[in-house]
Order: C-alpha cells, then structure tokens, then sequence
C-alpha cells in the first residue's frame, strides 16, 4: 500500500489525527492508510533479549500487562498519564513515536528504556534507536513509504527508573515539563521532554550523574540541564519556568530513588 | 474516489449483525447519530477531551468522535442505546446527572467499569472516570452513583 501511495498518511489510533478532522472529503487532499484491519502488529512479545510491542499495541494492553508492570514499569506508569481511558484504549506507542509532538508521554519513558525503532518497506526493515530516532521539530529518520512495524525494549534490570510528568492537572492534560530517568548496566539515562524541539536525552545530566559528582540542590543540575535542553515560553508554561521545574523534579527524583547521590 | 461514493461496513451494533453504508472519511460519531439516528452519543467537543461520545469498541470505551467509521470494521460496537435502566444503579439518585449533557458518556464509562470489578484493584474511579467531563454536578454525584451501584456485581 505505502509503495503504491508513498505519500499515505497511516493511521493507528487516530487520536491524533482525528483532532480537528475535517467532514468534507475534499477537504482531504491526502491519502490515509488506516492500519486497524493489521491484527498482527497488535502484541506484546517476550524473548531472552528484549520485550517487543507491536505498532498497534495500545496504551491499555500494556496497562493490563502484568510482565510488562514488573519489568518496564514506567511504561505504565506514562501510560496511565495519556489522556484518559478512551485516549489509551485506542492510542499506540507507534503513533506516539510518529505523531513526534515533543511533550509526548510515551516517547520519553521509550527513550530512558533504550527503545529501538522497527521501520518496514518493500526495500526492507531497517532500525533506527528512538535516541536518534528525531532530527528536529516534527523531523524523523522515517522515509513516508516506511511503517513503524514494532517498538524493541533490550531487557536489563534498573537500580532507578523515574517518569514525572507536571501538567495544568493530573488528568488528561498537556505536559509542560516531562522526565523519564533510569540506571542500569549500560549507565545513566536523562530523557527530557516539552523542553526542546523534540523529546532527547540529556548527555550533560547523563555524565555529571556518571561522574557520581555531589547533587545537593537543584542547581546543581541546573546548568547541565541548561546545556542539554532549550525550554521556550508558550500558552502552556514559561521556559524559565520549564528549566526550574526540570531541575527540582529531577533532584527529587534522584533524592527518592538514588540517596546515595544527594 | 469521488465525494459521493459511499462504501459499504459490516460490523456488530449492540448485539447485532449490520452493514451500513458510509463514506470513507466519516467519523464513527456522525455515522451513529446522522446515519443511524442513534443520537445518544453526544458531540460535546469532538475532540476526544470531554467523553460525551464515549462507545465501546470489542469491550473498551473510546471516543467515538476520534474513530473513523470504516476502522470498526468486523468489531463489536456498543452504545449508549444498549444499556438497561437497571444497569444504572444508582445513578439516577445520587445527583450523577444535571443538565444531562455529560450523561451518556458518563453511563457508558460507570457501566464499563462495573461490568471489570478487577480494576478496582489497579484504579480509582476518579482515575477511569476522568474522560468524561461534567460542567454541572462537581463529580461527586457522579462517584457516589458508580460506587453504590455495587461494582462487583
Ligand atoms: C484528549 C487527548 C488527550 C491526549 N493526551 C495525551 C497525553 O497525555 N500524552 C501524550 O503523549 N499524548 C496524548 N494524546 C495524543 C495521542 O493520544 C497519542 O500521541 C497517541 O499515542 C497517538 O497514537 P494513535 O495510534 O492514536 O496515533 P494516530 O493518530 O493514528 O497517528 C499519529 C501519527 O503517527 C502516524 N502513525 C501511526 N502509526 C504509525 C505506524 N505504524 N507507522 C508509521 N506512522 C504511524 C500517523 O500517520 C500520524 O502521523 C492525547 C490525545 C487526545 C485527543
Ligand atoms: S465529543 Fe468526543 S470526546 Fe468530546
Ligand atoms: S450534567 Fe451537565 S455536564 Fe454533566
């Protein structure tokens, strides 16, 4: 279908694209390629290595997911934050990763679990990290003849995993200010959201928490946090604002899971 | 495709077996209100916040306003039309409903979590009621009225 409409605009959810549809069909000047006939990329699969979900796997199937609650338990944990139940029975990861909005809930819990992109076409399958998976602003290393088959989580046991999302209130409400967190055998990872063009790990962060230096306050992450992130001010929030609430959250964060570090 | 051309979906509405003629962009919303003259499912926003939509779709509540028609093809569809006086509870003393806009919306999700008793082990109400919005009663009509309309039954 996407090598004969290489232009197509899939659809998963539809819980993005849907907002603002409008009801004239000439209005349309697109193709839409509406994914819900696939069953087949609708799962949750497990092996030795990594856990995989599938492109049509919804927020509500990993939320009953009780393998899923014990070993990425943030996965839940953002998932119980997407808007609300009828948003997170129809809503996809993949749609998620695609849509690219960089206060994105799911993406960042992903990114800290060092998720893998899974791109098909008739050309082939190609990979991309989700970490490199954002050039800029609503720019992705996905080709329009491609689709996101399948998200890949790698299997490791973390020693802290954080996801804080800070919105105008607790349900159904845009992030102004979004961190995911974890440590494991392969380091530190600091994903930022709703603070740069798009979602991104934080590499300053990422190396002063590495170098075990002392964090006793929040300022002494703001000024990697600084250097990693480019917060701006718009109808939500103020990016002065953005920068004090990411360092505060992240220095709580790290006070309640990882005290050896404050 | 031209704008008038209509295809056709087959899918099950309340129980029952039915193929109906759409067209392609058309959300499932107009489709049950302007087709099938199913006018209980509400548009309050039609932008998946406020809930008065809310549908099940094999089983979970989903804003019908953010669904195309043609993407229901082959599930099971429920609306607000299928639900029982008696599955109401006591909803309708409890001060769940005022104006009556939220309503439907509202019954659908209390119906859906009282027909899942096991959630109450993950979530609160609040937490599965917070999809559907109400202007009038506050929400603790609404609370009340699910609570007492004994969940594990
Ligand atoms: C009321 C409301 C509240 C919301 N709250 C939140 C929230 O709190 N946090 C949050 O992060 N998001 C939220 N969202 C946004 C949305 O629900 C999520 O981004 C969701 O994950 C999108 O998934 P979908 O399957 O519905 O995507 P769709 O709308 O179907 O698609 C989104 C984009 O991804 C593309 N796409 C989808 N699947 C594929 C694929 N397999 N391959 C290639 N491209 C694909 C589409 O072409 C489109 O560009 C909310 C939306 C609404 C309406
Ligand atoms: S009309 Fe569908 S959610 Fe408001
Ligand atoms: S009763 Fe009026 S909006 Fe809920």
């Amino acid at each position: 279908m996407l090598v004969q409409e290489p232009n197509s605009i899939p659809l998963a959810g539809a819980t993005d694209v849907l907002v603002h549809w409008p009801a004239h069909l000439d209005a349309h000047a697109k193709t839409y390629l509406d994914l819900s006939g696939l069953d087949d990329l609708r799962h949750i699969s497990w092996n030795q290595e990594a856990l995989t979900l599938g492109a049509r796997t919804t927020y509500w199937d990993v939320i009953q997911d009780e393998q899923c609650h014990q070993e990425f338990p943030l996965l839940q944990h953002a998932a119980r934050q997407v808007g609300a139940v009828q948003i997170q029975s129809r809503g996809t990861w993949a749609g998620n990763i695609v849509n690219a909005s960089p206060a994105a809930d799911g993406v960042p819990v992903l990114m800290a679990y060092d998720a893998v992109v899974v791109l098909q076409s008739t050309a082939g399958t190609e990979e991309v990290p989700l970490n490199e998976f954002y050039m800029g602003y609503k720019q992705m290393r996905r080709r329009t003849d491609q689709l996101v088959v399948a998200i890949r989580l790698p299997r490791r046991s973390y020693a802290v995993q954080v996801f804080e999302k800070v919105g105008a209130r607790r349900a159904q409400a845009i992030t102004k200010v979004g961190l995911a967190m974890t440590r494991s055998s392969v380091g530190w990872r600091v994903v930022a959201s709703a603070v740069a063009p798009t979602i991104r790990r934080c590499p300053s962060v990422e190396r002063l928490l590495e170098q075990d230096a002392p964090v006793c306050s929040p300022d002494d992450l703001a000024e990697a946090f600084a250097t990693d992130t480019q917060p701006i001010d718009d109808i939500r929030s103020t990016s002065a604002y953005r920068a004090r609430v990411l360092a505060r959250v992240a220095f709580h964060a790290l006070q309640s899971q990882a005290p050896g570090r404050s | 495709m031209s704008k008038t051309e209509l295809i056709s979906v087959s899918l099950t509405l309340n129980g029952e077996h039915r193929s109906i003629e759409i067209a392609p962009q058309e959300r499932l919303l107009d489709t049950l209100r302007y087709r099938l003259g199913l006018t209980g499912s509400k548009e309050g926003c039609g932008e998946g916040e406020c809930g008065a939509c809310t549908v099940y779709i094999d089983g979970l509540p989903a804003n019908a306003c953010l669904v195309l028609t043609v993407q229901v093809r082959g599930r099971a569809l429920e609306t607000i039309e299928s639900v029982q006086v008696d599955d109401l509870g006591s909803m309708h003393v409890s001060g769940a409903t005022q104006c009556g806009a939220c309503t439907p919306g509202v019954v659908m999700t209390a119906c859906w979590i009282k027909r899942h008793p096991e959630l109450a082990k993950t979530h609160t109400l609040r937490e599965l009621m917070a999809g559907n919005l109400c202007r009038c009663t506050g929400y603790d009509g609404i609370i009340e009225g699910i609570a007492g309309t004994d969940c594990a039954s």
